[in-house]
């Protein structure tokens, strides 16, 4: 059998196709191809400029309130009693999660390239709000784009982004998910080419997105080197991320690619299980694809036809994933492994009670895994986990499942 | 196959009219009817047939395509069944070009050797993969070329000088005009500035330059059809299937008749495009 020897690097992708593997590339209507290599184009440009960069850390710093901290979760670590459990507190970011991120960097550049209005799809609402606020705070118009099913389960998220001064329209077609908002979003897109910049939240879709969303969130894993070796002198043993689209997770992981002795764990949402339909485990029981502009593990059927996933998380209810990911798991890098949503119920409830963090529902299903994992691992063992954003916006539903009505 | 393509644009040159090109959803909304619609299209004056192929996600369609899309995957559709009709109609008419009209991923999943060995065996004369632009050629566009069948590209008010030709480049049967930024269903824009640009494209190439997207009645057609050298019409005849359906979805005795009468006025309108301009 003839195997592609490993690369080099595991950090080098994608290539000038945007490829990672078979994985990435540019699959969209003609219309958008012409916007999609001026994105490209400015991006590099963008990448290479100091005073980009310059704005960027500014903005980071003083706007974003980087660095987040890097906790060490003593009583979570006491109650599991195994290895010593890091938090990287994402979750304390303006706007809560690692969404704003991403969101900072791709305005600028929406900013450099003279256009005058922003679209997004949201799933949670986290990216919405960090869009909707980003455009707030340069002044542009916004509309988010946001599945039926999400604005009823994510009302608090509903509220802020329209505070901000975004426009939410709901979208009603198929399950009213994020996938749906995404087509939205993109028919939006190839209508108003002319003005207008796609701020998608995540590191999937048409190249360059993936990869310029992974560099602007992989400001979380820089910083988490730092942190950790000045915190211990040394790098943990394994890194551990939620996983929907997969923008917490390849931000975390991407520094520590090259670092073979660092474990890297995505965690994707097993919903009821992965026997049925009930669930978002693109790359635990999905198979290669191609959707919304890139080739990449997705829950499709024997024709091709995606399927609609479920999730508890709003954030993780999505068909697909990011192509790094997916190239990354086929070369066994990265292992991917599913957490029910029972499981990260308890893992949410445990976090709040043990550590007094309230987690958004993505992140407790990495807690989750933390839990499995930290008591099987020795005492002198590292484990850092992406906190990737709070929970304010889902005790709702969390309330609803436990029959607390609110 | 390339030939049938050829011909029927070569004939079509030589009446001195442009082509009506008439997009219907596969088993929209189901299998039979859909079939009688499809036979249907050459017998009330259709010159090229684009037979859509459903999926779940399509980006680049109006409401009106992708519930239709919606209810032919609810009706149990899929690529296998796609071919079938093309096989099916085939025994009927062996000369109408048959253009299959979709997204990428239900290709790629049936296997893209297989697809296209079993398309050209079906009588399929050519592909319009909306999320296949040139750069993505190695995928599908050069292994189609390569068996004889047509990829049939799209060019948008965004594709510029400086773009058209690699878009040009690999493409057969004839060049398919978005005459928008937009989705399928959209209000027709300005005809002068679409007339402006089939003739940018044609100064590039000898391909036929058919429009589409927001072409809606006989009028339009006739407008489009005065420099085009064809004329697309997608929404409005799925729009027909969907307004003739009864309460719970299914076809009934004016679904075949009602696409049939429509597009009997489409082609009144293209066969009178050159007569307008020639005044």
């Amino acid at each position: 059998m003839n195997e592609t020897p490993l690369p080099n690097s595991f950090r080098s992708g994608p290539d000038e196709d945007g490829r990672f593997g078979i994985f990435g590339g540019r699959f969209v209507a003609e219309t958008l191809m012409p916007l999609i290599l001026e994105l490209q184009e400015e991006w590099d440009r963008a990448k290479t400029d100091p005073e980009f960069q310059k704005e960027l850390a500014h903005l980071g710093t003083h706007y974003i309130g980087r660095p987040s901290p890097l906790y060490f979760a003593e009583r979570l670590t006491e109650h599991l009693g195994g290895a010593k459990i890091y938090f990287k507190r994402e979750e304390l970011n303006h706007t809560g999660s690692h969404k704003i991120n991403n969101c900072i960097g791709q305005i600028l550049l929406a900013k450099r390239m003279g256009k005058t209005r922003i679209i997004a799809e949201t799933g949670a609402g986290q990216h919405g709000v960090a869009s909707a606020t980003v455009a707030a705070r340069f002044g542009l118009p916004c509309v988010v784009y946001m599945g039926a099913t999400d604005v009823e389960r994510q009302a608090p998220n509903v509220f802020r982004m329209k505070l901000l001064g975004a426009e939410v329209k709901s979208v009603t077609a198929g399950n009213g998910t994020l996938k749906d908002a995404m087509n939205e979003a993109l028919r939006d897109w190839v209508t108003n080419v002319d003005d207008t910049y796609y701020l998608i939240g995540t590191a999937a879709g048409p190249h360059p997105y993936p990869e310029m969303v992974r560099d602007f969130q992989a400001v979380i894993g820089q910083e988490t080197r730092e942190q950790i070796l000045a915190a211990e002198g040394r790098l943990p043993d394994l890194i551990i991320a939620a996983v929907g689209g997969g923008s917490n997770a390849i931000g975390i992981f991407h520094p520590f690619l090259d670092d073979k002795d660092v474990q890297l764990v995505g965690v994707e949402a097993g919903g009821h299980g992965l026997e049925g339909d009930e669930h978002c485990a693109s790359i635990t029981a999905g198979s290669p694809g191609v959707l919304h502009g890139n080739r990449t593990y997705l829950l499709q059927d024997h024709d091709g036809q995606i399927l609609e996933g479920h999730s508890i998380s709003a954030g993780l209810d999505y068909p697909g994933i990011g192509p790094e990911h997916s190239w990354l798991h086929s070369i066994g890098r990265v292992e991917y492994t599913p957490i029910m949503d029972n499981e990260a119920l308890e893992a949410f409830q445990l976090l709040t009670r043990v550590e007094g963090i309230i987690p958004a529902l993505e992140p407790s299903h990495a807690i989750a895994e933390v839990i499995k994992r930290a008591p099987k691992m020795g005492k002198d063992q590292i484990i850092v986990m992406n906190l990737s954003g709070r929970g304010d916006k889902d005790i709702f539903t969390v309330g609803k499942i436990l029959g607390m009505g609110l | 196959m390339t030939a049938r393509m050829d011909k029927k644009f070569a004939e079509l040159k030589a009446a001195g009219r442009p082509a009506l090109v008439t997009y219907f959803m596969g088993g929209d909304p189901d299998y039979e009817t859909s079939l009688e619609i499809m036979k249907a299209l050459p017998a009330s004056g259709a010159d090229v047939i684009e037979l859509g192929a459903p999926f779940s996600d399509p980006m680049a369609d109006g409401p009106a395509i992708q519930l239709a899309g919606q209810r032919s995957l609810k009706g149990g559709h899929s690529l296998a069944k796609t071919l079938q009709m093309a096989r099916d109609f085939r025994k009927g008419d062996d000369t109408t070009p048959i253009v299959i009209m979709g997204y990428y991923n239900p290709i790629y999943v049936y296997g893209v050797d297989r697809f296209l060995d079993e398309a050209l065996e079906a009588g399929i004369d050519g592909l319009i993969i909306v999320d296949l632009p040139a750069e993505m050629d190695d995928e599908l566009c050069i292994p189609a070329r390569s068996r004889d069948i047509n990829f049939i590209r799209l060019t948008t008010p965004t594709t510029d000088a400086k773009r058209l030709p690699k878009v040009l480049d690999n493409t057969s049967g004839f060049v398919y005009y978005v005459s928008m930024t937009g989705i399928t269903g959209s209000a027709l824009p300005d005809t002068t500035k679409i007339a402006d640009a089939v003739n940018r494209i044609k100064a590039s190439t000898d391909l036929p330059v058919c429009v589409g997207f927001g072409v809606k009645t006989a009028e339009h057609a006739r407008l489009i059809g005065a420099s085009a050298d064809g004329v697309v019409v997608g929404t409005a005849i799925v729009n027909q299937v969907a307004t003739s359906l009864d309460k719970d979805g299914q076809a009934t005795a004016d679904t075949v008749q009602s696409v049939a009468t429509f597009v009997r006025g489409l082609a009144t309108g293209v066969r009178s495009a050159r007569l307008v301009a020639a005044e």
